[in-house]
């Protein structure tokens, strides 16, 4: 495959294996991140089936072209990016028609996401869920890629099965994200851990983002938690990975060390002086 | 989690759903990366217990072949608990296949032997064999990793 070589614009996929783990999600909110970082950012929606990163930017209703009008040269580049009204620095290239599948190549993924490194420090890629070829096309445009979990079964079985495909292919690194935290869960061990899944998918961890309904409210209202100033734990940790991302050292806390629960604290009592289980 | 579920848990009757979770991913996951289908993995686990069998008297109620996985390494554990030592290995295709039926007939046959030659049946720890996957071959620290781990008795 032709690795895309251009400028040295970072290209990341995003993705997951099993749907509705939080790639969306993550594509926006890191990307609004890494824009008030002060780098430009094109995201890109590589779901063509089912396309929702312009609603979570709150750009639904200023789409006039897509990714199918500039592969088909009909409109130039800029005329077919939608900026983001508060965050200049980043733009949404929208996804084109579901039809697009039928004859969509990892070629023509490989030029969009060319002309996208151009005029960006990162190309952010939303993939689509599964390991068939939608999946496909988008890793084949990329250089590095996160994969996104939560921690249940389902979710990281799928996970493994996109580390070993992305294995295969040229690229690196790929890095770990575990949506959905519930520290409480965990502390109890109703939940597998921080360390499972690390040591599991034998991945490195680039963040950890707790359950937060707030991921909810910023969604109904098209706004994502990275644009406000004294964000969720959720945005918080959104912010933290856009940081990581760029080089800097920013501690990872497992929150489910960080006992607060009666019995969790008891539990934890009873394991350090018994030295039992 | 319950009050009683707490009690449970501390007095050891009941493991936590995320050790659970975290063991059947393990075992799902080795299967998942080998790529080896069920049938395959059964017929070779009755070639290895065949060629065993032809040098060593093992315990076929308690042998365990079984694939695991670490560190994305999956290596092929053989559990294989020995009753004795045959003083010469019988001839190819002697081994008898592994089975519930073969294997009764087996204990009762050593039981005869036994009988004959006392000597013969001291206890032997578990035979235990180690066959790295494809990723390991490359990687010494793996192999490593997975003698250690073989080592461990069920
Ligand atoms: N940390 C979180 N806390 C609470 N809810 C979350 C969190 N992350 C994601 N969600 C919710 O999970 C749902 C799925 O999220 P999202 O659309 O980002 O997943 P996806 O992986 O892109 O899905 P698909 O595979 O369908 O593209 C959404 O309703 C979202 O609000
Ligand atoms: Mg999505």
């Amino acid at each position: 495959m032709d690795a895309v070589t251009t400028a040295s614009a970072r290209i990341i996929l995003i993705c997951s294996g099993k749907g509705g783990v939080g790639k969306t999600t993550l594509t926006a909110n890191l990307g609004v991140a890494l824009a008030r970082l002060g780098k430009t950012v094109a995201v890109l929606d590589a779901d063509f089936g089912l396309r929702n990163l312009d609603l979570l930017l709150g750009l639904e209703n200023r789409i006039i072209y897509t990714a199918q009008e500039v592969l088909a040269e009909t409109c130039r580049l800029d005329q077919a990016l939608v900026k983001h009204k508060q965050q200049p620095n980043l733009a949404l290239l929208p996804a084109g028609n579901p039809r697009m599948l039928e004859w969509l190549t990892p070629e023509d993924m490989q030029t969009i996401a060319r002309l996208l490194a151009e005029r960006s420090d990162y190309v952010l890629i939303d993939a689509p869920a599964g390991i068939e070829q939608g999946f496909k096309n988008a890793a084949a445009a990329a250089r590095e890629a996160i994969v996104i979990t939560t921690p249940e079964v389902s979710a990281v079985r799928d996970a493994d099965r996109v580390i070993g495909l992305l294995s295969t292919m040229d690229v690196k690194p790929v890095q770990l994200v575990l949506n959905r935290v519930r520290p409480k869960m965990m502390a109890n061990q109703e939940m597998l851990a921080v360390d499972d899944v690390t040591d599991i998918l034998a991945l490195p961890l680039l963040g950890l983002v707790q359950e937060d309904e707030r991921v909810i409210i910023s969604t109904n209202r098209g706004e994502p938690l990275t644009l406000e100033d004294n964000p969720s734990p959720a945005g918080q940790a959104y912010l933290n990975i856009a940081r990581r991302l760029c080089g800097e050292d920013i501690p990872l806390i497992d929150p489910s060390k960080q006992r607060h629960g009666l019995r969790a604290r008891l539990l934890n009592k009873l394991r350090k002086t018994t030295g039992l289980f | 989690m319950t009050v009683l579920d707490f009690i449970n848990r501390l007095l050891g009757r009941e493991k936590p759903s995320g050790t659970m979770a975290r063991q059947r991913l393990q075992l799902v996951l080795a299967h998942d990366r080998s790529d080896l289908n069920p049938e395959l993995l059964e017929q070779m686990r009755r070639e290895i217990l065949e060629v065993v069998q032809r040098y060593v008297e093992i315990d076929i109620e308690s042998c365990d072949v079984s694939l695991e996985t670490e560190d994305r390494v999956t290596a092929l554990l053989a559990n294989l608990p020995i009753k004795r030592t045959r003083e010469f290995p019988l001839p190819i295709g002697s081994g008898k296949p592994g089975g519930p039926d073969t294997g009764a007939k087996e204990s009762a046959a050593s039981l005869d032997n036994a009988a004959e030659n006392p000597e013969a049946g001291t206890a032997s720890p578990p035979a235990t064999a180690v066959t790295p996957g494809a990723d390991a071959l490359q990687d010494g620290s793996a192999a490593e990793r997975g003698e250690t781990s073989a080592a461990s008795q069920p």
